[in-house]
């Protein structure tokens, strides 16, 4: 029998991963994946509580995480490539030029 | 086991066994067409007026060596034209292809010509319709070599740029047939107005029917948008350094989708299996031959147009057919609205 | 009992391809795993009788958002990412920072279990009424969410010039 909470725990687990891939890679393009594996696991929270409420709300919010998230990748990766261009590199301990 | 599941399971291998036909008769009929409209025989020796020319080109493919660039990512080199062929089948499984039929009697239940009826069929083509671009940029990439990497590159912004304006006309479609389903789409449009002109959606959507065959031409890089894999511009695009069947993958994959996109065509804008004369358990006839129609029309076109060069194809898709793919929609809105269909 | 087993299945690969996503060293790959991980939500949409939301998945994330990713990569051909650490041994097994991010990880994934399973949660199963259909949601879209609908697309477009803007060459 599969509750809600057998959903929330995954999408706990796969916030912890973004989480953790954000922390951990040294790599820009891979920190703006693991931020939609964190929107992706609280997309699927949305759902998974809008369906226990028997209500449609869930997958509005969805909608509009999703839609903002795809405006966050745009720009985010518009970001990347002009720093691509000014350094030749994407690891972002190379960006240190605003550091005390 | 009931016989019902049977015949479901007997009904998934046939569409495909189907497909894989349709796209060899389509090999036939282009090469036989081309010939045709530029005033020369075409294939006449392999079998009487060479229907079995598909067959030999088969077998030349599986017999040529299987060759792979030696810096080439050897997994995604083996991914795209296995993405490719599997986006192609799997669109075609949510389309419906005739009414429901007891078989004359076997089955306790109708059995739906459809591989699985799903209540969202439409934005399903449209999904996995996107997901084929992967196919093409895959193989691009990985061949690793220029003419592969720009011919994939411009193919697939190609196909992203016409999925806006194929998902707005499919929207235009979704406005007058109230469902997502295909199977309520096409129950709409059975009857006739006057007597003798059918009811099909084609007549209340001329410029929707337009925007989606153009957009569909478009989304399988069919010409004239052909241009990223020309032959005189990018040697073969994306797939220069294919060879043998995954050669065929992509190739099998082009007229799949073509087939795809022409039946969902017949579904949403010509009544789909409704005609005159026939009863309703036969209209997978008329199917057929509405889907042969627009697919006749395709190679058609293909030997007919010139070839749209880059820069004028995405200007095209941008500029001109998505602002009157969305003024169809707000004009079909606002129909709708008034008339109150 | 199907759709337990689907639930598992899908969990599992979407766990896997995530983990592997934060794991690989060529950012291809990461793209690539991350489509199958959309895929695999995607599926635990339908399970949640969503299949809007499931469809639309696929469309926004898999099929554009992650070709936008993929394209960047492509073009950019960026170098796979140098390290500080020693790469004979597995990075999990030095100390530095890497260990320690992994473990702030990990920490975050207790505490947010243990926080959103502690609401007694509903030790039923889903209760019988869903909303699924495709009308209601446009209803309920246009009527009482209209507002941030309408500013959504605001949001959009300010993104898309913004996106231009940011990437275009400084022509002099």
């Amino acid at each position: 029998m599969i509750t809600v909470n057998h959903y929330l725990v995954l999408s706990a687990i796969l916030f912890a991963i973004g989480t953790a891939g954000v922390f951990v890679r040294r790599n820009l393009i891979t920190i703006l994946l693991s931020i939609e594996i964190m929107l992706n696991a609280v997309n699927l929270t949305f759902v998974a509580f809008g369906r226990a409420l028997g209500a449609a709300d869930g997958q509005i919010i969805v909608f509009f995480v999703m839609t903002v998230a795809a405006a966050e990748a745009a720009v985010g990766l518009a970001i990347v490539i002009a720093l691509f261009r000014h350094r030749e590199s994407l690891n972002p301990d190379t960006f240190t030029a605003l550091k005390w | 086991m009931t016989a019902l599941l049977i015949a479901q399971i007997v009904l998934t291998l046939f569409v495909f066994f189907m497909l894989l036909n349709s796209a060899a008769v389509m090999v036939y009929v282009e090469r036989k067409v081309a010939a045709l409209l530029q005033q020369r025989l075409g294939p006449y020796r392999v079998g009487w007026q060479g229907v079995l020319q598909p067959l030999a080109d088969i077998v030349k493919l599986l017999f040529k060596e299987e060759l792979r660039p030696k810096a080439a990512d050897a997994f995604l080199f083996a991914l795209a034209p296995i993405i490719a062929a599997t986006c192609a089948f799997a669109a075609f499984s949510v389309v419906p292809f005739g009414a429901e039929t007891t078989l004359g009697g076997w089955l306790p239940e109708p059995l739906k010509l459809q591989v699985s009826d799903v209540n969202v069929a439409i934005l399903v083509v449209f999904a996995i319709a996107s997901m084929s671009v992967y196919g093409i940029v895959l193989a691009g990439w990985s061949s690793n070599s220029k003419y592969s990497l720009l011919g994939g590159l411009r193919s697939s912004a190609q196909m992203i740029s016409y999925e806006l304006s194929y998902g707005l006309a499919l929207t235009s479609v979704l406005l007058l047939g109230q469902s997502m389903s295909l199977t309520d789409v096409v129950n709409q449009q059975s009857g006739t107005w006057l007597g003798f002109i059918p009811r099909w959606f084609v007549f209340l959507q001329p410029i929707g029917f337009l925007i989606y065959m153009i957009a569909g031409i478009a989304e399988t890089n069919r010409a004239p948008f052909d241009f990223p894999e020309a032959e005189q511009e990018l040697v073969a695009g994306y797939h220069t350094e294919y060879s043998s069947m995954s050669f065929a993958m992509f190739f099998l994959a082009e007229y799949v989708n073509m087939v795809t996109v022409s039946a969902v065509a017949t579904d949403l804008f010509l009544g789909g299996w409704h005609g005159p004369f026939l009863p309703e358990s036969l209209g997978w006839i008329w199917f057929l031959l509405k889907v042969g129609a627009i697919l006749f029309f395709y190679v058609w076109m293909r030997w007919t147009l010139p070839r749209y060069r880059y820069d004028q194809l995405m200007r095209f898709g941008w500029k001109v057919l998505l602002p009157v793919a969305v003024i169809n929609v707000l004009v079909t809105a606002a129909g709708v609205l008034y008339f109150g269909i | 009992m199907g759709s337990e087993l689907a639930f598992y299945l899908f969990a599992a690969v979407a766990v896997v391809a995530s983990l592997l996503v934060i794991a690989q060293r060529n950012p291809i790959y990461s793209v690539l795993l991350l489509i199958a991980s959309f895929g695999a939500l995607s599926g635990l949409y339908v399970l949640l009788d969503a299949p809007f939301v499931a469809v639309i998945q696929i469309v926004v994330y898999a099929g554009a958002i992650m070709v936008l990713f993929l394209f960047v990569v492509m073009l950019l051909n960026a170098p796979h990412e140098e390290t500080e650490y020693d790469e004979r041994v597995h990075p999990l097994l030095q100390a530095g920072p890497l260990r320690f991010g992994a473990f702030l990880a990990a920490a975050l994934m207790v505490e947010l279990v243990w926080a959103l399973t502690k609401g007694g949660g509903e030790a039923g199963g889903f209760p019988g009424r869903s909303v699924s259909s495709v009308k209601e949601i446009g209803r309920l879209l246009f009527t009482e969410y209209s507002f941030p609908f309408e500013v959504t697309s605001i949001l959009i477009l300010v993104a898309m010039v913004g996106a231009v803007v940011l990437a275009r060459r400084e022509t002099p």
